[in-house]
């Protein structure tokens, strides 16, 4: 599904954060990626949806590259892949100017993926799967957080991606909110979705991933099912990481 | 004291002139301030453009070189320059100040539209931009209608400045609300109390004002928690 080769990314002040990635996301896969702080998770997921420019390497979607030499820029419209790649941020990022109904709306009718009618009824059919159905008609500010992280799932989902990215979907929430977001990533993992999700949740990486990566430094260090990656770390830093955060 | 009032108010209708001259001043207020609003939001947005690679446009180049002239000369100086020079040849004189007034305004409303559109969270685009809406479309119905409601209460303040502001058209001999206050003065051998009267009228017009931005900065606040 996502191919990575080799994926760089310096900033302009000459921040060396991803050094040279190589991953293959199979469809259906659930990755997990843990690390440190400021390790490159976030600017990797990043990548992948061209929210920001590697500056070196190759990315394929689909079976079609989307980025590094070699592009077809003319037949690759990132509009296109952004479509298919759904995105869960850590602070949300509802459309503070919109309700919860719009919110979910705008894209598909803007892209010209539903007509008015279907994407109501689609992002109805969404929220009653996610529980929230009554908020249709109400604006962001009135919701806590756990209930504006699972609309903006929401808002993903009805884009009908073939992949959900998600950067630390938890990680700004008060603890009783945590679980009613993971439980609507587990539904989705069961669905069949193929998903990345960077994330500090040990518990979730263990019982969702299928694979669970390490980050550290800009390099993906270590790689292995979520049994292995915890029962038998393999390097130091690893080791040292789990020790940390388990 | 009241002898002077009325030789400055009431003898030979002189009311009406002050009020013909808040006409004047509301006037080249208003389209000046239109044509302002227009200019500092073209100008904003050439400020805001970026190429892909994130380098400055050549866009972003004339918008700053126009609000630093702008910004670096008197505007006594520009109305006259527009007056003796650049229309010489119209006598219209209102259309001559509403032009001077209007691209002088667009200079600092361009500024605080730029600000206002800058307060809108990154996340809003990104978030926009990761669903497959294109930058246009982002900035339309996601980031303008926030955006709105952050320059509304400077975009006011700025309108008062501007009425204030047009108390220079009598060097280019339009009469308005301060230069009707001269002329009745230079009649009626007294000053101060047609430019008391004048003044007063300025800031009768300028609480108005003030009391409907309020009302509209309340109202706008509490949407913020609808
Ligand atoms: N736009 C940017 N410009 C310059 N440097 C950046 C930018 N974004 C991120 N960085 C830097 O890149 C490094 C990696 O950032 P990134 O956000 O990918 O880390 P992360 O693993 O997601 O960390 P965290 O767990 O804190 O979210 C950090 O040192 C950060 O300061
Ligand atoms: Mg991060």
């Amino acid at each position: 599904m996502i191919i990575v080769k080799n994926l760089c990314k310096k900033f302009e002040n000459d921040i060396f954060v991803l050094k040279g990635i190589s991953y293959h996301i199979k469809t259906g896969e659930k990755i997990v990626v843990v690390g440190p702080s400021g390790s490159g998770k976030s600017t990797f997921l990043r990548c992948l949806n061209l929210l920001e420019r590697p500056t070196e390497g190759e990315i394929w979607f689909e079976g079609r590259q989307i980025s590094g030499p070699g592009t077809d820029r003319k037949k690759t419209d990132i509009r296109l892949v952004r479509m298919r790649m759904g995105m869960v941020f850590q602070n949300f990022h509802l459309f503070n100017n919109l309700t919860v109904m719009d919110n979910i709306t705008l894209a598909p009718i803007k892209t010209g993926l539903m007509n008015k009618t279907e994407a109501s009824e689609n992002a109805l059919r969404l929220l009653e799967r996610v529980g929230l159905k009554e908020k249709a008609n109400v604006y962001p500010s009135r919701l806590s957080g756990g209930q504006k992280q699972r609309i903006a799932i929401v808002r993903s989902l009805a884009m009908n991606p073939r992949v959900m990215l998600f950067d630390e979907p938890t990680s700004a929430l008060d603890p009783e909110m945590v679980g009613e977001v993971l439980d609507v990533m587990k539904d989705l993992a069961e669905s069949g979705m193929t998903m990345a999700v960077v994330t500090h949740e040990m518990g979730f990486a263990r019982e969702v991933g299928t694979k669970v990566l390490f980050m550290d430094d800009g390099n993906i260090v270590e790689e292995n099912t979520p049994a292995e990656f915890f029962g038998n770390p393999q390097s130091a830093r690893l080791k040292e990481f789990l020790s940390k955060v388990l | 004291m009241w002898d002077k009032f009325e030789a400055a108010f009431i003898t030979a209708d002189r009311w009406k002139l002050y009020f013909g001259g808040l006409g004047v001043t509301l006037q080249i207020s208003f389209f000046a301030g239109i044509l302002g609003l227009l200019i500092g939001t073209v100008l904003a947005l050439m400020k805001l453009s970026v190429r892909w690679n994130g380098k400055k446009t050549v866009f972003t180049v004339i918008a700053n070189i126009y609000i630093d002239i702008i910004r670096g000369t008197p505007s006594v100086l520009q109305l006259m320059i527009m007056y003796f020079a650049i229309m010489a040849n119209n006598n219209n004189k209102v259309l001559i100040a509403v032009l001077s007034f209007g691209i002088n305004s667009g200079a600092y409303v361009a500024e605080i539209i730029r600000a206002g559109i800058l307060a809108v969270d990154k996340g809003q685009t990104e978030a926009g931009h990761s669903l497959g809406l294109t930058r246009g479309q982002t900035m339309v119905h996601v980031v303008i209608p926030q955006a709105v409601k952050n320059v509304l209460p400077p975009i006011g303040n700025e309108f008062i400045v501007l009425l204030k502001e047009t108390a220079i058209v009598g060097y280019v001999g339009l009469s308005d609300l301060t230069r009707i206050a001269n002329q009745i003065a230079s009649r009626t051998y007294e000053a101060f109390t047609p430019l008391i009267i004048s003044a007063m009228i300025y800031f009768i017009i300028i609480k108005i004002l003030t009391i409907l931005l309020g009302k509209l900065e309340r109202r706008l606040r509490q949407s913020d928690n609808r």
